[in-house]
């Protein structure tokens, strides 16, 4: 049996034919469409290095089987930055020294815009560790990741009311 | 993992008859079917994806005060929704103490209800275990059992239903609404998980193609808003299972318990309500003496499966714990951040 699916991939239409139905949405990324920035930890939804945001939502593309998704909207961490202007959690990141081997870190990156989006953690960093749980971190850049994402919050939250302004 | 065939079916009739036949199993988030799958531990040779099912992912307040989630609806939706996380806090606590927010973002209220048991021997396709193979054994009576049953076990299988959700639901009276070939059946969230006798491959009621489209809540579920808690004890503070948890509500008048209701998570192959332990409480003051008569009365019956007599007495310590949160009230913000079991003043701000 062979499918095709149709996905917004960081704002780019792709249709991909799947020979197999087996095929996860991080295989497809990573194995198919070669974006790479994904990566995969455990591959069982216990780590976090492979969250993407479908639909606007940080979720973990090891478990989502692409058929199940056709026609979503994707954004992977290759598609965050505005041309040479990196997106303020990515900015953060580095200014906070928020990761060490950054094998961690598009998983951290892109489930911190997630939280951000959610909108529950407030300025209150046990929240923001608590919304962080889902990613594990093996060289223990944690505090760094925490003091990225409050920043990274602050600063987006400043942009939207000048934007209102 | 095997391949499969995948089929995603327009209407509920078509999913129920496309899932009937041997071998067919429901495709939901996939968050842990997709996870079993790639172990070895299930191999389904047809997949129905019901995710575009029309109808099953909404929240229903209904006329009569009760509420109705649909089976699609995903956990951190209904987590922060905020008039049913202001009416069933303990739920959307119980929601939020589970996965990760990845997690939670995908999976469904239905699969939650059926993700199966995480007994390592269960995942290790190399050990014996009667639940993945009937008649096997099973390996974890002589192994790694810290974290197994100590209520409604049986010799052939020991393990626990891993479910935070299913325990404020369970004490909350939930119904599971089921449609099959024969129609629609209902069927106590109580008694919809089957505790393990000789047929512990059996997770729960379910026959061939049944499909969970909802599960409802009825109306007096809302009374216990005010005094509603669910605690939960990790092995680390978050991103795990239960060891042992609880869910506590209380109807409180001038003081007095009118009623309560009491659930344990993480100590039997269903969600365990104790119903005993809220008898004890039914017209009491909430006094640490009468909490713990309580918890008492809602172990009684357990025993140790392996090494894991401990789990028994932090289970009474548990439920005295999550009473004395709930007598205390239900925190200012709902959801709260999942409570922490080893804050030191019951009722502070438990994760300061
Ligand atoms: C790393 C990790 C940590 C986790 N931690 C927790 C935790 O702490 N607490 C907790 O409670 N859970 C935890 N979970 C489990 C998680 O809650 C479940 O995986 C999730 O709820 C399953 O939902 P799903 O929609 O992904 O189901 P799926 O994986 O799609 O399906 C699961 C099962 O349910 C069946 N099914 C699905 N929908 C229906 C339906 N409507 N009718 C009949 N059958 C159906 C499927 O056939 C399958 O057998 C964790 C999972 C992972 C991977
Ligand atoms: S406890 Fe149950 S699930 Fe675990 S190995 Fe034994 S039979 Fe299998
Ligand atoms: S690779 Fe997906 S959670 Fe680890
Ligand atoms: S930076 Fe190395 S794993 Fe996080």
């Amino acid at each position: 049996m062979s499918f095709s699916i149709t996905l917004t991939v960081n704002g780019e239409m792709r249709t991909v034919a799947l020979e197999d139905p087996r095929v996860t949405l991080l295989d497809l990324l990573r194995e198919r469409l070669e974006l790479t920035g994904t990566k995969k930890g455990c591959d069982r939804g216990q780590c976090g290095a492979c969250t993407i945001l479908v639909d606007g939502r940080r979720v973990n593309s090891c478990l989502a089987l692409a058929v199940s998704h056709d026609g979503a909207d994707i954004l992977t961490i290759e598609g965050l930055a505005t041309g040479e202007a990196l997106h303020p959690v990515q900015a953060a990141f580095i200014a906070h020294d928020g990761f060490q081997c950054g094998f961690c870190t598009p998983g951290q990156i892109m489930s911190a815009v997630g939280l951000i989006r959610e909108g529950q953690a407030g300025d209150d960093p046990e929240r923001v560790r608590e919304g962080m749980s889902g990613n594990l971190c093996r060289c223990g850049a944690y505090a760094g990741i925490t003091q990225a994402v409050l920043e990274a919050q602050t600063r987006l939250a400043e942009a939207d009311r000048k934007l209102v302004a | 993992m095997n391949t499969f065939e995948y089929l995603r079916p327009a209407t509920i009739a078509e999913a129920v008859a496309a899932a009937a036949e041997p071998g067919a199993a429901y495709l939901a988030a996939g968050t842990n079917l997709v996870d079993l799958m790639k172990g070895g531990i299930s191999h389904p040779t047809r997949l129905v994806d019901i995710n575009r099912l029309p109808g099953l992912d909404r929240l229903e307040h209904l006329p009569d005060g009760g509420v109705r989630i649909g089976a699609l609806v995903r956990n951190a939706d209904l987590a922060h929704d905020p008039v049913f996380a202001r009416r069933f806090p303990a739920i959307a606590e119980a929601l939020l103490s589970g996965a990760s927010a990845q997690l939670r973002n995908a999976a469904t209220v239905g699969g939650n209800l059926m993700q199966r048991t995480r007994c390592a021997y269960f995942y290790d396709v190399a050990s014996a275990c009667n639940k993945r193979a009937p008649g096997a054994g099973c390996d974890a009576r002589g192994g790694e059992n810290r974290l197994h049953a100590v209520l409604g076990w049986s010799e052939s299988c020991i393990a626990t239903h891993p479910s935070d959700f299913c325990v404020p639901l369970v004490a909350l009276d939930a119904v599971v609404e089921i449609e099959g070939r024969a129609g629609r059946r209902e069927v106590a969230l109580e008694s919809f998980h089957q505790l393990p006798g000789n047929t512990p491959e059996r997770d729960s009621v379910l026959g061939p193609g049944e499909l969970i489209v909802a599960v409802r809540l009825p109306p007096a579920a809302a009374k216990f808003a005010a005094h509603a808690r669910y605690l939960k004890v990790r092995d680390r503070t978050s991103y795990a299972f239960a060891v042992v948890s609880a869910a506590a509500a209380l109807e409180v008048d001038g003081g007095r318990i009118a009623e309560a209701r009491l659930a344990l998570g993480g100590v039997a192959a269903r969600p365990w309500r104790a119903r005993a332990a809220e008898k004890v409480l039914a017209g009491t003051r909430p006094e640490a003496a009468t909490l713990r008569r309580a918890a008492e009365a809602a172990l009684a019956q357990a025993r140790p499966s392996g090494e894991n007599a401990f789990k028994i007495e932090l289970a009474r310590r548990i439920v005295a714990r999550a009473l004395a949160l709930a007598a205390a009230g239900t925190p200012e913000r709902v959801p709260a951040l999942p409570a922490s079991p080893f804050a030191s003043v019951a009722g502070a701000a438990v994760h300061a």
